[in-house]
């Protein structure tokens, strides 16, 4: 199942009504339709209203639906918050980056391994790599830190990029293998007659045919690492190595005990734009990659 | 292979050692390393806020889940032909899953705030209430609050998976109903939901353990209040880990979430590994 099942076949899926009632109910979905995105876009759409309003306004009792004037106000505030933004968005870029790396470097090769050497205690080692999809990574916090605190990896970018990696590398071997395994033969075995070496056969030909693969790898990566929330808390506790989402509740926490309204929607909408951004782009990657990480 | 399987040991199977280890002692951030035995997971028997945080935990699973599912299942049925309109709601209805925990708690915190949210501006402008409620005053409320914030996260997920498994049925097996005469909502019951019975299992489960693993939502909208009526159970164990810093007690619950979470991935991987034989 990738995404070209939710893109082919689909309109004999389910034969439309002979016509006369169905102009009706052709009309009632399209009507359902659009109260769904409605209901589905208002949040974010508010959200962002909300965020160029003026800071006063922000926090009007009782609220307005849209700005009364436009205003950059909140945005200045948030870069301007503590460390400022540019450190914060800088500290979960780093980590996400890092996260990405490591998930491409341990699961091209480890996928690679599974889908194209005969070996012994093969299948022990695939259960073993999917083993943190059963543990869940909160449980393995506790000792984490330990070991960080002991390593110096509290407060470090690697030191969240490694748990970010525990929680994202099944996901990514699985993809990996499965890819992998849906190169024919037939391409390898030519290559072999014309006497690549297996590293040359990996680097030459499945690293450029599993692109599809590499790139839902790194998408999720990116977007899980992006919006992790409790490791982050743990492991970066002093102001100036927070991520994102610790900035989101660090403005909700605020000063002085009053909630900056306007700030807290300003940096929640900081937050959505780039997962937005990516899922967009990549939409097709997206849906594949949840399709094949979940279901099959 | 071997990096990644030496990341694995290092970082999963070493620590899970350490973990099971650091539950027999009575260790914490401000000292004390004591093997104590099996001193800890009688004192989980005991701890009633364990207790009642797995308890809500699992309530919070068993009646959201049951939502997701039904709603997704409903979405997917009205987005899964390809025109044009039915592609952009699919769009916007799966884009709350890509924003992240945190930033929709946080968007939820501020919509149905008391005195500058939009819910509460809109249901009383709608006369659907009189007076803006405090979502977060009672627990009840507060619980509602997050299964609705959740369900708009989230029902995309479902949605997806379902739209898949719908356009995976063999076309020639619906057309054929048509013929038989077989309206919408026969086939739906008779065809679609008995050849999407796994996808809609594994949906279930994947879903279920997300909830029972349940934190960012309730440490941002509800902080566990009031009263301590909204802790789930990994919140609790990060309030005994890291905020009492009772690191071995911490540990000891880690282990009996672990083995509950255990039992539900287990059965999803058995569904996943028999979906790949055939």
């Amino acid at each position: 199942m990738t995404a070209a099942a939710l893109t082919g076949e689909a309109e004999r899926a389910i034969p439309a009504p002979r016509r006369g009632r169905a102009t009706r109910g052709a009309y009632l979905v399209a009507a359902i339709c659009v109260a769904v995105i409605a209901v589905m876009a208002a949040p974010m759409a508010l959200s962002f209203l909300a965020s160029i309003k003026t800071a006063a306004d922000a926090s009007a009792v009782p609220p307005h639906y849209l700005p009364q004037a436009l205003s950059f106000e909140n945005y200045a505030k948030v870069i301007n918050f503590q460390a400022g933004l540019a450190s914060y968005v800088g500290n979960s870029g780093l980590v996400a980056l890092i996260t990405i790396a490591a998930c491409i470097a341990l699961a091209a090769p480890a996928g690679y391994g599974l889908a194209r050497f005969a070996m012994r205690g093969k299948e022990i080692a695939f259960l073993i790599l999917l083993a943190p999809i059963m543990i869940p990574y909160q449980a393995l916090l506790t000792p984490l830190y330990l070991d960080f605190a002991r390593l110096g990896l509290v407060n470090t970018h690697l030191g969240l990029a490694i748990v970010h990696t525990i929680l994202q590398l099944p996901f990514s071997v699985f993809l990996m293998r499965n890819s992998f395994e849906s190169i024919p033969r037939e391409i390898e075995e030519a290559a072999m007659v014309d006497g690549c070496s297996t590293w040359k056969r990996f680097t030459r030909i499945f690293l450029p045919l599993a692109v599809p693969a590499i790139v839902t790898v790194a998408l999720f990566a990116f977007i899980n690492s992006w919006n992790e929330f409790l490791a982050a808390l743990i492991v970066m506790n002093r102001e100036t190595s927070f991520t994102v989402p610790i900035l989101l509740v660090s403005v909700q926490i605020g000063n002085h005990g009053a909630v900056d309204w306007g700030a807290l929607q300003a940096s929640v909408v900081i937050s959505m734009i780039p997962c937005i951004a990516v899922y967009l782009a990549l939409q097709r990657y997206y849906v594949s990659g949840l399709l094949s990480g979940a279901v099959k | 292979m071997a990096p990644a399987l030496l990341f694995v040991g290092l970082f999963v199977m070493i620590p899970l050692g350490q973990l099971v280890a650091v539950s027999l002692t009575d260790r914490s951030l401000l000292g004390g390393d004591r093997f104590i035995g099996f001193t800890n997971y009688w004192r989980i028997w005991n701890d009633s806020n364990f207790w009642r945080a797995l308890v809500f935990t699992a309530k919070y699973t068993l009646i959201l889940t049951p939502i997701l599912m039904v709603l997704g299942f409903l979405l997917a049925l009205l987005t899964v032909e390809n025109t044009s309109l039915k592609r952009v709601t699919r769009t916007i209805v799966f884009l709350p899953v890509v924003i992240g925990l945190p930033s929709s708690s946080l968007l939820w915190f501020w919509l149905l705030d008391e005195q500058v949210g939009l819910v509460n501006k809109l249901l009383v402008e709608l006369h659907v209430i009189r007076e803006p409620i405090v979502w977060f005053a009672t627990a009840p409320l507060a619980f509602w609050a997050v299964v609705m914030s959740i369900t708009w996260k989230v029902v995309g997920f479902g949605m997806v998976l379902f739209i898949a498994g719908i356009q995976s049925i063999n076309p020639d097996i619906l057309e054929a109903a048509v013929m038989d005469g077989a309206g919408y909502w026969s086939r739906v019951r008779l065809i679609i939901l008995p050849l999407t019975r796994r996808v809609l299992l594994l949906t279930t489960l994947i879903s279920a353990i997300g909830s029972m693993l349940a934190f960012d939502q309730f440490y941002i909208m509800t902080s566990g209040g009031p009263r301590g009526q909204t802790f789930t159970a990994v919140y609790w164990i990060y309030q005994n880990s890291f905020i009492s810093f009772k690191l071995g007690y911490g540990a000891a619950l880690s282990i009996v979430l672990t083995l509950i979470i255990l039992f539900f991935s287990t059965m999803q991987i058995a569904l996943t590994a028999r979906s790949v034989e055939t």
